[in-house]
């Protein structure tokens, strides 16, 4: 009698432990599920091509500095906000994004159209001291990335792990991600050549930190934030068609 | 396997609010069920009997 | 401590910090020239350390056996002590992180670890993991021997628990002052620290499931389901929110197995659901046994605990979208979020409310102790805060206060009004329990640390509410011509007074817990003394304890 009433209290608890899990995961469920077939809703981007190595390197830096915490990367479709910081950020736009940077807090301005807006020495001098450029800015300095060498002797196990979550990388691309790292970096170096036939012709390609002798993690973050929404045009040519 | 989108958002409309109602009703019906009423009455007194040492 | 294990599972520790420490070396070795090797470091010499004090012990006799007729407290009171000690580095870097935003220059060193990127997750987990983390796992000892009469299964897993989680807090904080992190927010820990933590997990539900199990009373109290919700569910939103791809094995970095739209929608489903289920589920179940005990009376209505217990399992689960209102996501998603969200009114005010007319008749002790006051401002400001988070969640609210600072106002809300408040009241009444005394070594501290605690929390909130709504509305201001008034550095400029004054209000919450954590250490110096006056070593204050466990 006192067995099975023990295997009662036991069978008891577990129920209880199966119906907080049920009840709670269908949430989840329901709401996420049907994101993993979106890409049967999300826009065509065929022009999207890929990080390179060095911007790759870069993202990292940004998210290794924690510049997310602050900047925002998704711009809402919101008038005040497309008016402000450029057209609004489409789903297909991160599509590669392996984790996503979309944010949550503005202590600065979004970043999602930042590529291309400044050019590479006010990044070089505004991540050095923020107040020397902008003189009301709170942001911290990062001088430590003009000293830091890049390492990039590892960058072909970053592009193989990001094909592994699915990324398109060729293994081509995974073979001379290290020479082409060092080659974005350094126009006059003999793979500059192959790092715009595997990624494009658009793809910049120099000095980013204005010295092309040493390859630093600035060089890194600036290919980063000069390619930050200019990955496709889709989000341009959307807002072109639709005024 | 196929799973349309549009399908599954729709089952996760339509049947996500049945399960809602049905679960709410469990709950309310469990909560308020008369023969339930000793058991609770008396866990919600336990936790201010003696608690030093524990039970046989 | 130590000797209070018994031979066997001073064997057991030695052999799964041998595991570790091997782990930590091969950590080490693998992730040369690689922050990892750091950790590896870290994990190796931690567990040695540990290994060496179990070692010292390893021939004392066995524990008697009459402490199986005794609770087992001893992890508790680590945890309390743990708790605090997170608490005051938490918030001491929270402080230091809000000056930064006032005066950036004030890093005093160039270097990469003291700047704000990095420091901010170590104030986030500090205080959340660190300080929450530890206050949950040693309040829910104590709460579910009190509630089941049953002593805990065993004396090394409630161990390895504690401690297992303080190493994933430590590699966690350390981590991100290298720069390792995911970018996950309150996710960061990088995929072997996530590992281990899983690990520590499941070993903490086998104790909740056999302790409950073992129990003697017919009934599971309520306290225990808001535990056992924020144990099962921080372990389904862990493993799936944490899912990466390392580089290698002798790589810290990793990549998210989800990217862009799915990534987010997942990111923020945990995100909202760890303040679900770790800051509201856990602290809640401290609520339900703490509070109806220092009020000595049972709470108001039990049923109604029970129907907004499965209120919040089920609907915070679907509220997570309202994070990504006006963004990329599906819009169907976000009205989902939205709704649920507001419908997640009526259980957040249900158990607010049950926990205020619990007090009702009680109010004259509301008003003398400042114990139980703690825990009724915790109540306020859990129905304040639920109620702002479900308006802040509308579509039309949101597009407002999102990416400002009224969300930070939001979380430490509740963050500093309900959580810390009902982990301090709640440390206070179980102090004096757990180290055998009548009370705590100063009730005027007590005092001193309630109003520094509520004038820190209002001053902050008041200087966040203020910002963020000036913030939201000089970005979306046009002037008479049709373009925006205000340029971004603007509201930047604008925002200064209220960034000093959130550093003061974080200063005087500070300044409490430092008090806190002298009360207590106070207290404990206390119960050595009278310990050694009385060398029967029986000190029979609260309840009418046994002979004190044996290595306490």
């Amino acid at each position: 009698m006192k067995e099975f009433f023990h295997r009662k209290l036991e069978r008891n608890a577990i129920g209880f432990v199966l119906a907080i899990v049920g009840v709670a995961s269908i949430g989840g469920l329901v709401e996420i599920a049907p994101l993993f077939t979106i890409h049967e809703t999300v826009e065509e981007a065929p022009d999207m091509r890929l990080y390179t190595p060095l911007e790759l390197a870069g993202r990292n830096l940004y998210i290794r500095e924690g510049c997310y915490a602050c900047h925002s990367q998704m711009i809402r479709t919101l008038r005040d906000e497309v008016e402000r910081y450029g057209p609004y950020s489409l789903a297909v736009e991160s599509k590669y994004d392996h984790p996503m940077l979309w944010g949550s807090k503005r202590t600065g301005p979004d970043l999602a159209r930042l590529g291309g807006k400044y050019s590479d020495a006010w990044h070089v001098a505004h991540l050095v001291n923020p107040r020397d450029v902008v003189p009301e800015s709170v942001m911290p300095r990062y001088g430590w990335l003009k000293r830091n060498a890049l390492r990039i002797d590892d960058l072909g196990a970053h592009l193989a792990a990001q094909r592994a979550v699915g990324v398109p990388y060729t293994d081509a691309m995974i073979e001379n991600a290290t020479a082409d790292a060092r080659a974005q970096a350094n126009p006059d170096d003999a793979g500059a050549s192959g790092v715009s036939e595997r990624y494009g012709e658009a793809t910049n390609v120099r000095a980013f930190d204005g010295n092309p002798g040493l390859l630093t993690e600035m060089d890194a973050l600036v290919a980063y934030l000069q390619i930050v929404g200019q990955l496709t045009q889709a989000a341009q040519q959307q807002t072109a068609t639709a005024e | 396997m196929e799973i349309e989108h549009n399908s599954v958002v729709a089952f996760a409309k339509s049947w996500g609010l049945f399960y809602l109602i049905a679960l709410a009703a469990g709950v309310v019906i469990y909560a308020l069920w008369p023969g339930n009423r000793k058991r609770f009455d008396r866990a919600k007194k336990s936790i201010l009997d003696k608690d030093d040492r524990p039970g046989d | 401590m130590i000797s209070g294990l018994t031979v066997s599972e001073r064997h057991l520790a030695l052999f799964v910090l041998g595991a570790l420490a091997l782990t930590g070396l091969a950590m080490a070795v693998a992730g040369r020239g690689d922050p990892l090797a750091v950790h590896g470091y870290i994990v190796l010499v931690f567990s040695v350390g540990l290994g060496f004090a179990v070692l010292s012990a390893l021939f004392d006799p066995e524990p008697p056996e009459s402490r199986l007729s005794e609770y087992y407290d001893d992890p508790t009171r680590a945890g309390i002590i743990l708790s605090l000690a997170w608490a005051v580095a938490g918030m001491f870097v929270g402080v230091w992180v809000a000056a930064l935003l006032a005066w950036p220059e004030l890093t005093f060193v160039d270097s990469a670890w003291a700047s704000f990127g990095r420091l901010r997750p170590v104030h986030t987990s500090g205080v959340i993991f660190g300080f929450g983390g530890n206050a949950l796992i040693a309040t829910s000892f104590h709460v579910l021997q009190r509630t089941c009469r049953a002593r805990l299964p065993g004396q090394f897993a409630p161990w390895f628990v504690l401690i297992g989680y303080n190493l994933f807090c430590l590699i966690a904080a350390t981590g991100y002052l290298m720069g390792m992190t995911q970018s996950k927010e309150y996710a960061e820990p990088e995929w072997y620290a996530d590992l281990w933590l899983v690990v520590v997990w499941v070993v903490y539900f086998l104790i909740y499931i056999r302790t409950l199990q073992r129990r003697k009373e017919p009934h599971i109290y309520v306290a225990n389901w808001y535990y056992m919700a924020f144990i099962l569910v921080v372990a389904v939103l862990h493993i799936v929110n944490n899912l990466a791809v390392p580089v290698s094995f002798g790589h810290a970095k990793s990549y998210s197995l989800f990217s862009g739209v799915q990534d987010a929608m997942t990111q923020w489903w945990y995100g909202h659901n760890a303040v679900a289920f770790f800051l509201t589920a856990g602290f809640l179940g401290m609520m339900y046994y703490y509070l109806p005990k220092r009020a000595e009376r049972p709470i108001f209505s039990y049923r109604l605990s029970i129907i907004s217990f499965w209120g919040i399992t089920f609907m915070y689960m679907w509220a997570g979208a309202h994070h990504l209102h006006y963004t990329a996501l599906p819009q169907w998603v976000q009205t989902l979020g939205m709704t649920f969200s507001i419908v997640l009114l009526v259980p957040s005010w249900a158990s607010a409310g049950n926990a205020l007319a619990t007090l009702n008749g009680a109010w004259h002790k509301v008003r003398d102790d400042a114990t139980l006051r703690f825990m009724m401002v915790a109540a306020v400001f859990y129905g304040l805060s639920t109620f702002e988070g479900s308006f802040m969640a509308i579509r039309a609210v949101n597009s407002l206060s999102h990416y400002t600072d009224w969300t930070v106002g939001h979380v430490h809300a509740g963050a500093l009004g309900w959580v810390a408040m009902i982990t301090f009241g709640s440390l206070y009444a179980l102090v004096p329990w757990m180290w055998k005394q009548e009370r705590m070594y100063s009730p005027k501290l007590i005092e001193l640390h309630f109003w520094l605690a509520l004038a820190g929390t209002v001053v902050y909130v008041f200087a966040m509410w203020n910002s963020g709504i000036i913030q939201g509305l000089m970005w979306r201001t046009y002037n008479d011509s049709g373009t925006l008034a205000y340029s971004f550095i603007d509201s930047l400029v604008a925002m200064h007074p209220y960034y000093i004054a959130r550093a003061f209000g974080g200063l005087l919450f500070l300044c409490g817990a430092v008090v806190c954590a002298f009360n207590v250490w106070m207290t404990i110096r206390m119960a050595r003394r009278a310990r050694a006056a009385e060398p029967a070593g029986d000190v029979p204050l609260y309840g009418k304890a046994g002979a004190a466990p044996a290595g306490e």
